[in-house]
């Protein structure tokens, strides 16, 4: 199978619900990990996976494929989700997450093969590498974009600044950041923990092209954003971030803005209610039909 | 006397010549790492990320994705400080071809002082699975060290000091990655030296000698992957073994031969180095002295060792 494809809002919608039963699943398996950030860049993986990432699970080492970099590297459910429903990961190793021998670890392993580009789970590091990747694909001549998940949290870490400073200074136009803005930390509201805010302006000093969408859920608003980067990539010589508004948990409804669900996973009640949500979700599309 | 780090240059300037992929990444130190020598030949392979170690590291991994080899310059204790755990959790997790020059390591920094005198990378670099760590004692043995970097695939950390250093390797010297080299056979001691401290070494084997003993001299220019094998078969023939290195004692070189001969073939031992303290502003050899890193040190502490010997 060949990406991108055409995009299709009632499949993608099929296909959000899909990663977010996946998500259910890898936590509650495990019995940890990280499923509100995870959730909250749902629609952003989906429509970048499927719609807009040139790339073939097929040719995982091809030179000349998008690459993803996940710098918000906890949302491995998220990940290992987009990665099993694009043919990178067989679907039934789900259950696997996290468990000993599983090379679904807990935070990614490098492993190209399984599309996964580089390991993470340190914040603040693999920008930097997004970085570093992108300046290599232009030393090499290669029309190839880098496409980096980060978010308002991992922007408390000073080295990432560093790296948004680099990113324009070396013309990194093959390059975008997207900031999954969730404001949900670990111990609160990143507002009030260390406010980021506002984002459009410190990017913008930065000398990035910006580009805010308001509901990172709404598919085809984030579809255009990304059309709107690859447009600049053209027209620009600099790096674009899509500062996307999201919701932590979003999807299911005990989770949706619940601070608490940043690494917890649900139980036996909890996903069970949680995938009767996304199975009603789906029979409601199907009746829309 | 020659500049260790104008031997990583050199060789930098010699792979770049030969090896399209060979790049340099650079935070502001270029002109004190030398590694202005390779911008000037190939300024398109050349890369400064300003003071932001932290970025060029991983900017370095993210780079040799690509197939490149970058070499990080900066000085050791930012290299090996700043940006350790990019260099654990990016560069050595990903076993990532980046190559790592830490400049101006130990005391030798001189007048700059405490904050610039890195006395840890050797404990902090040796402990990081997949790293390779080399510590050339002289000029050849610089640009030995950094040619057979390239040919390593995953990351190396190349440290030198800040001072020039006597040439005590022969051009034609072999050298290979984590083979240590006897430069003085002995019988009575094994004095284990790396970087500046080989020389100091050399000297304190000629006073030992005046004092009847005979020392043998292993510069142990790889501190990982370990010559086990020299070490012991170096241990088992003398009995008693003095390291001396222009580092902490703690973690240090050292600590990485006791590792070995305690677990193959306990001997009693020594350690010249630094201990358990910073330094401060001076000359390298105010400092050297002060803080017991001179050929004197390993005298005494190679007479006390065999004090020790059964």
């Amino acid at each position: 199978m060949k990406y991108p494809i055409p995009f299709d809002e009632r499949e993608l919608k099929l296909k959000t619900i899909q990663m977010r039963k996946d998500i259910l699943l890898a936590t509650h398996s495990a019995g940890s990990g990280h499923p509100g950030g995870s959730l909250s860049a749902t629609e952003i993986l989906t429509v970048l996976y499927n719609c807009i990432l040139r790339h073939e699970p097929s040719e995982p080492e091809n030179e000349d494929r998008d690459r993803f970099i996940l710098s918000k590297a906890h949302i491995t459910p998220g990940y290992y989700s987009i990665l099993a429903r694009t043919g990178y990961i067989d679907p039934a190793e789900i259950p696997n997450f996290r468990k000993f021998g599983s090379f679904l670890q807990g935070h990614p392993k490098k492993d190209l093969k399984h599309g996964i580009e580089i390991g993470g789970g340190s914040l603040g590091q693999n920008f930097s590498v997004a970085c570093g990747l992108a300046l290599g694909l232009k030393q090499r001549n290669k029309t190839a974009m880098v496409y980096d998940l980060s978010s308002e949290g991992e922007l408390q870490e000073g080295s990432m600044w560093e790296a948004i400073m680099a990113a324009p200074h070396f013309k990194l136009n093959n390059l975008c950041m997207i900031v999954d803005y969730n404001n949900l930390q670990i111990d609160g509201c990143a507002s009030d923990i260390m406010g980021v805010a506002p984002l459009d302006k410190k990017f913008e000093a930065f000398n990035w092209n910006v580009i805010v969408v308001k509901n990172g859920h709404n598919l085809k608003e984030v579809y255009d954003a990304f059309k709107k980067v690859e447009e600049l990539s053209k027209t620009t010589e600099k790096p674009t971030v899509i500062i996307a508004t999201t919701i932590k948990g979003y999807g299911v409804s005990y989770m949706a803005n619940v601070c608490g669900w940043h690494g917890k996973a649900p139980n036996k009640e909890e996903y069970d209610k949680g995938i009767q949500e996304l199975d009603d979700q789906i029979n409601q599309l199907n009746n829309q039909q | 006397m020659k500049l260790v780090r104008q031997g990583w240059a050199d060789a930098l300037v010699e792979l770049g010549e030969k090896n399209p992929n060979v790049a340099v990444f650079d935070a502001d130190l270029s002109k004190s790492t030398l590694t202005n020598l390779f911008k000037d030949k190939f300024p398109t392979r050349s890369f400064n990320v300003g003071i932001a170690e932290q970025n060029m590291v991983n900017m370095a991994g993210g780079f040799s994705l690509m197939g490149f080899v970058p070499f990080c310059a900066t000085y050791g204790i930012f290299m090996s400080g700043r940006a350790w755990e990019q260099i654990r959790n990016t560069v050595c997790m990903n076993k990532l071809n980046v190559k790592f020059g830490g400049a101006h390591g130990g005391l030798s920094v001189g007048p700059d002082g405490a904050s610039h005198q890195a006395l840890e990378e050797i404990a902090v670099m040796r402990c990081l699975p997949n790293m390779t760590v080399i510590v050339p004692a002289d000029y050849d043995e610089a640009k030995k060290a950094t040619l057979a970097a390239a040919e390593i695939v995953g990351p190396v950390y190349l440290r030198f000091g800040r001072e020039k250093l006597p040439v005590i390797s022969a051009e034609n010297d072999e050298f290979i990655v984590g083979k240590a080299k006897i430069i003085q056979e002995g019988t009575d001691v094994t004095i284990v030296a790396c970087g500046a401290m080989v020389a100091e070494a050399l000297e304190a084997a000629d006073t030992l000698k005046e004092q009847g003993v005979s020392a043998e001299i292993i510069n142990l220019h790889t501190i990982k992957p370990i010559d086990k094998e020299a070490l012991i078969a170096s241990a088992t023939k003398t009995g008693a073994v003095v390291t001396a290195e222009e580092h902490q004692i703690m973690g240090g070189m050292g600590s990485a031969v006791s590792e070995v001969l305690s677990a193959n073939f306990a001997v009693p031992m020594g350690f010249v180095g630094v201990n358990n303290t910073f330094g401060e502003s001076g000359t390298p050899g105010e400092l050297m002295k002060k803080y017991g890193c001179k050929s004197v040190n390993i005298v005494e502490k190679a007479l006390e060792v065999l004090k020790r010997k059964k």
